[in-house]
């Protein structure tokens, strides 16, 4: 059976006396999209990075096709393609010139008509990398990742700040890569696209896992639902409490800030009149009142106490 | 047109590597205004200018100021590229991740190194073949020194080189380019590169154990006496030894 594709068990990172990555283990599949969410600073990009040959763990190992990154990084490096948060390429260098370069240092590169058509960067071919914009740099740093056919593609947070265009054509392509044998490892902290895309995913938090599962089991959880409710003043101080006794106990009420608070758990439309009387009773106004399935932003929630995207 | 995704993996070889970045490297400097101007217009202005002034103002020259400055100029010319461009290149290449980016490629970094200098090299051709035509133009008359030549610019390329990347890995970009450019500007005054250390009086004996005095020394020497000077090749090969051992340890690629 051949090794995982990616295999950290135990890693460990240092910033001077700072932790980023507390003692983290994960197996990425062959031929899988794996998705590691996470709020920034969470150690996501240190934790690729080990994985990218980059950076030696401080404690624990790290395998990438049952390589060691750091010690077989000529042999591991033709075989990985990675995709680096921003940056990486000339200032006054074409797109197009950036992106034959990248592959003549491969043996059999993509085509690159076909490769700059696929991800839309036919039109700006010529523009020099210092003006093309954030979602075309974006695309070409993607592009000069998988363009000399690896059989592993890293890729450091691929949609941020791309247009709701580019970001479906750059789904579409992960999903190809995925089908013709790709194994695709992807950070990120939108958890649309880590539900969209990954076959698995895994939350770190300050640096350790908290949660990992495929979209599903994520979701499936304890409790199938939320109610925010979103109101127009701060809340009074005994709120979670007052509403979770008018709720019953088989429900978590979270105060997010002082103006909105989060019910999960069992929640139906009885819930929710419930909660819509417990405003009447105690003279609060609602802003916005919603119920919604659990997504993994609950399941953020419900681990760390924060909301992810904040 | 469809994309076939299916992985087939593999570097390319060495060589093509090699040629690939060179020529990419060479590419983008010629590209590149400032670049151009330190690399062939400063040299080539210094040249006229130094021999129409020669006429005016009596330099203290032993031979005709046009077969003492040609010489000198093809030293600061590779003094200008060896060090300063690519000084400042590499700051801003570590700048923009560039270095980063090609550090998980196929491409090693020894390949990355002989890319950088065979781009150097490639720019050096096309400084000494225009910093020759303006000298024979203006009377050159050169000694046959071609050894003596040769060496001192590919030591003088190697030591300058070597300083430059040592700049560039410690110093952030900005930082580098004003250090690359103000080390540049002393040492065409003062660093014995155009004029003979003879024209530096008691500072001269200073000048001559300079990277700029040496290259610049071993140069006039080869074109004014067809010698090959081997104290100044020796000086230059140290100083190429201490920036290459520094540069080993402390240059950082991110």
């Amino acid at each position: 059976m051949p090794a995982p594709a990616v295999e950290i068990d135990g890693l460990v990172m240092r910033y001077g006396d700072k932790v980023a990555v507390d003692r983290l283990s994960l197996t990425v599949d062959r031929g899988s999209i794996t998705a590691v969410l996470g709020p920034n600073g969470a150690g996501k990009t240190t934790t690729l990075e080990t994985a990218e040959g980059y950076r030696a763990p401080h404690a624990g190992s790290v395998r990438v096709l049952g390589l060691d990154p750091v010690r077989d990084r000529r042999s591991l490096l033709p075989r990985i393609g990675v995709m680096l948060q921003g940056g990486g390429a000339w200032s006054g260098v074409r797109a197009d010139e950036m992106l034959r370069h990248v592959a003549r240092l491969h043996r059999h590169p993509l085509d690159l008509d076909a490769l700059s058509e696929r991800l839309g960067l036919g039109d700006c071919g010529r523009t020099p990398y210092r003006r093309l914009s954030g979602g075309q740099q974006q695309r070409l740093g993607l592009a000069m990742a998988i363009v000399g056919r690896p059989e592993i593609v890293f890729v450091d947070e691929p949609t941020a700040g791309m247009d709701p265009a580019a970001r479906r054509t750059t789904w579409e392509l992960l999903e190809d890569l995925r089908g013709a044998g790709v194994t695709v490892v992807l950070t990120t902290h939108y958890m649309d696209e880590a539900e969209r895309l990954a076959d698995r995913i895994h939350i770190i938090d300050h640096g350790r896992m908290i949660a990992s599962g495929s979209p599903l089991e994520l979701t499936r959880g304890g409790s199938s639902a939320t109610i925010r409710l979103v109101v127009t003043k701060p809340f009074p101080p005994d709120a979670p409490a007052s509403l979770r006794s008018a709720l019953g106990d088989r429900v978590d009420v979270t105060l997010l800030d002082e103006r909105s608070i989060v019910v999960t758990g069992p929640a139906d439309a009885s819930s929710l009149a419930v909660v819509s009387r417990w405003c009447e009773q105690n003279g609060v106004l609602p802003e916005s009142l919603t119920l919604g399935q659990r997504t993994l932003e609950d399941v953020f929630l419900e681990l760390t106490g924060r909301e992810l995207a904040s | 047109m469809s994309l076939d995704l299916t992985p087939r993996p593999g570097a390319a070889p060495f060589p093509r590597m090699v040629v690939a970045q060179a020529a990419m490297e060479a590419r983008l400097m010629l590209r590149n205004g400032e670049q151009l101007l330190l690399a062939v217009v400063i040299p080539v202005i210094v040249l006229i200018g130094g021999v129409e002034g020669a006429k005016h103002v009596d330099l203290g020259l032993s031979h005709r100021p046009v077969d003492v400055l040609t010489p000198g100029v093809l030293a600061l010319a590779v003094m200008s590229t060896a060090f300063t461009s690519l000084a400042i290149s590499t700051g801003f290449e570590r700048r923009y991740g560039v270095i980063k980016r090609l550090g998980s490629s196929p491409l090693p970094r020894s390949g990355l190194l002989a890319g950088k200098v065979g781009a150097l090299l490639v720019i050096e051709v096309l400084q000494v073949a225009v910093v020759s035509v303006v000298g024979l133009l203006l009377g050159w008359d050169p000694e046959n020194g071609v050894l003596g030549c040769a060496l001192a610019l590919v030591l003088g390329t190697a030591a300058f080189a070597s300083l430059g990347l040592l700049l560039a890995g410690v110093l952030r970009a900005e930082a580098t380019l004003a250090a690359a450019n103000l080390v540049y500007l002393l040492l065409l005054a003062a660093g014995a590169v155009v004029l003979p250390i003879s024209s530096y009086g008691a500072f001269g004996h200073v000048a001559r154990w300079l990277p700029s005095g040496a290259l610049g020394e071993a140069m006039r020497h080869a074109c004014l006496d067809g010698g090959v000077a081997w104290r100044d090749l020796g000086v230059l090969l140290v100083w190429g030894a201490l920036g290459t051992a520094l540069t080993a340890r402390t240059f950082r690629w991110e």
